[in-house]
């Protein structure tokens, strides 16, 4: 059976015979950087069209069908129109800072790729906190969101980056939560040991209705964190524009909007690697024929299936749901999100100390 | 009691979000619903509604005969001027001096298409076409005469 980890330990071992060890741990990093960055590219593209056309379909529209077969190349042409522009950098910016904005909320993208699984084995860093990393990362996107809003000298920019602020703060607390009623279970913050919990089933399935409330506040709260209608006030194309990326043009604005949509991804495959099991099969407690025959598709394609699948809930949420207020979204998060997810996080822990599930 | 009402308001909410979930995912896998007319590519087998108001015409059957009377009433009701009516005077056999219509002036470039001229008309000699197409390269082109040449009213037609 075709496995990632054979590959991986494949590379590592000609990499240590033919150069000295440094030299081999310098190859691999750069072999990293560019799986990482290739890996954001495709993203990038497939995730624009899928948003196009599911936006579209839902929409009782065609959506893109001229470039390429059925639109699949649109969102290519799109990215070389945004090369082929010029970045403009407004002259009352703060030059070094608006410059530096897009490229720190990419970095900070880039730094949550590292503890998460792939597949089998196929990891970048197989860190024990990993949990605990990714949610300490991603709260520093929103020093690049502010940023660019600050720099950007422009009222509007402003604004959007405030409430971006405010709402990735207050967010944060309920997808902690949520993240935390899984640890209660798994009693592990490595990514891989989550993994390997739910060998015997998912924690959706396995860990009754509190796993599924805390799945639903997961779902509500990751799409408010990355910024997506029903919760997009920081962009509020109808009342400020495009919020803090409205002065920004060509590359740098890509950046931002690629930014958005790996970031969905990352958060989709926390997501999926937490309640539906990452690159685990789906097995059901002891049926061993059947999980053997699950076992026969390749990991990746699970973790991929998976994370789409989360993916797509998401964008089905910002073509159904209408837009929330900015008091609502607060009273959302703090009378309604927080103190179930705190209930539930209780009812979670008693259900792991006496063993309920299963 | 709140927190009965806390409870509902929860139910409520996620009972609603579910049913506008359904509905799009109802239009997501059922392609036939798709609205979209691809417009230049359908061109020959395009339907448009009944109603659909593009250009105001005057019917005329076989004979070349029309139903305008020339009352002008069509004139009066339109909003921006569309609609020019100039009148001549037949001589009947019997030498009875007859108003009939000798111009029917229809400018489509100012008509908003709201179709109050074809309410208006006391005889339905004038109503809506569905075509759409009207760009031309010159504006005078935009300027028409409705009543066809050498035609007239139709008999009976008061």
């Amino acid at each position: 059976m075709f496995s990632l980890e054979s590959l991986t330990t494949l590379v590592q071992d000609w990499l240590n015979k033919t150069f000295p060890p440094t030299w081999a741990l310098l190859i691999e990093f750069v072999i990293v950087g560019i799986l990482a960055i290739a890996l954001f590219a495709a993203l990038g593209l497939v995730l624009v069209i899928m948003e196009r056309k599911v936006a579209a379909w839902i929409q009782i529209r065609l959506g893109p069908n001229r470039v390429g077969p059925l639109g699949i190349l649109q969102s290519t042409a799109d990215t070389i129109k945004l090369i082929m522009k010029e970045g403009l950098t407004p002259d009352g910016a703060d030059k070094f800072l608006f410059n530096l904005a897009p490229f720190i909320v990419m970095i900070v993208s880039m730094l949550i790729l590292a503890p998460i699984g792939f597949a089998k084995g196929f990891h970048i860093w197989d860190i024990n906190i990993g949990v605990l990393y990714v949610s300490a990362i991603s709260s520093v996107s929103v020093i690049g969101i502010l940023m660019a809003g600050w720099a950007s000298n422009n009222k509007y920019s402003l604004l959007g980056a405030m409430r971006s602020g405010a709402q990735m703060v207050s967010y944060e607390l309920s997808v902690g939560l949520s993240v935390l009623s899984i640890i209660v279970l798994t009693g592990s913050l490595n990514i891989n040991d989550i993994v390997l919990s739910q060998q015997n089933g998912w924690w959706l399935f396995k860990a009754h209705i509190p796993a599924i409330i805390s799945f639903v506040i997961f779902i509500i709260a990751i799409t408010a964190e990355t910024n997506r209608a029903p919760f997009d006030l920081s962009e509020a194309e109808s009342e400020l524009t495009a919020g803090f990326h409205t002065e920004y043009s060509g590359m740098k604005f890509a950046l931002f909007f690629l930014s958005e949509y790996i970031n969905i991804f990352i958060v989709c495959a926390i997501g999926a690697t937490l309640f539906l099991g990452g690159w685990m099969p789906f097995h059901i407690g002891n049926w061993e024929s059947f999980n053997h025959i699950m076992d026969y598709i390749p990991s990746f394609i699970w973790f991929f299936g998976k994370t789409f699948f989360m993916i797509f809930l998401i964008m089905w949420f910002r073509w159904t749901f209408p837009r929330l207020r900015v008091d609502q979204l607060l009273n959302l998060e703090w009378k309604y999100l927080l103190p179930i997810s705190m209930v539930n996080l209780i009812v979670m822990t008693l259900v792991a100390i006496k063993g309920w599930h299963f | 009691m709140f927190i009965v009402d806390y409870v509902k308001d929860v139910y409520g909410a996620m009972k609603s979000l579910l049913v506008g979930m359904n509905r799009t995912g109802y239009y997501f896998t059922h392609h036939k619903e798709i609205i979209t007319e691809e417009y230049p590519d359908n061109r020959e087998t395009l339907v448009l509604p009944e109603r659909f108001r593009g250009e105001v015409v005057m019917a005329h059957d076989e004979n070349n005969e029309h139903a305008c009377t020339g009352c002008s009433a069509c004139e009066l009701a339109c909003p921006n001027g569309t609609i020019k009516i100039i009148n001549k005077f037949d001589i009947s056999p019997e030498g009875k001096k007859k108003k009939a219509i000798d111009t029917f002036v229809y400018h489509l470039e100012l008509c908003t298409m709201c179709g109050l001229c074809v309410e208006a008309c006391p005889t339905a000699a004038i109503n809506m076409a569905n075509t759409f197409e009207h760009s031309v390269f010159n504006r005078g082109q935009l300027t028409k005469r409705l009543n066809k040449p050498d035609s007239k009213l139709k008999a009976g037609v008061e």
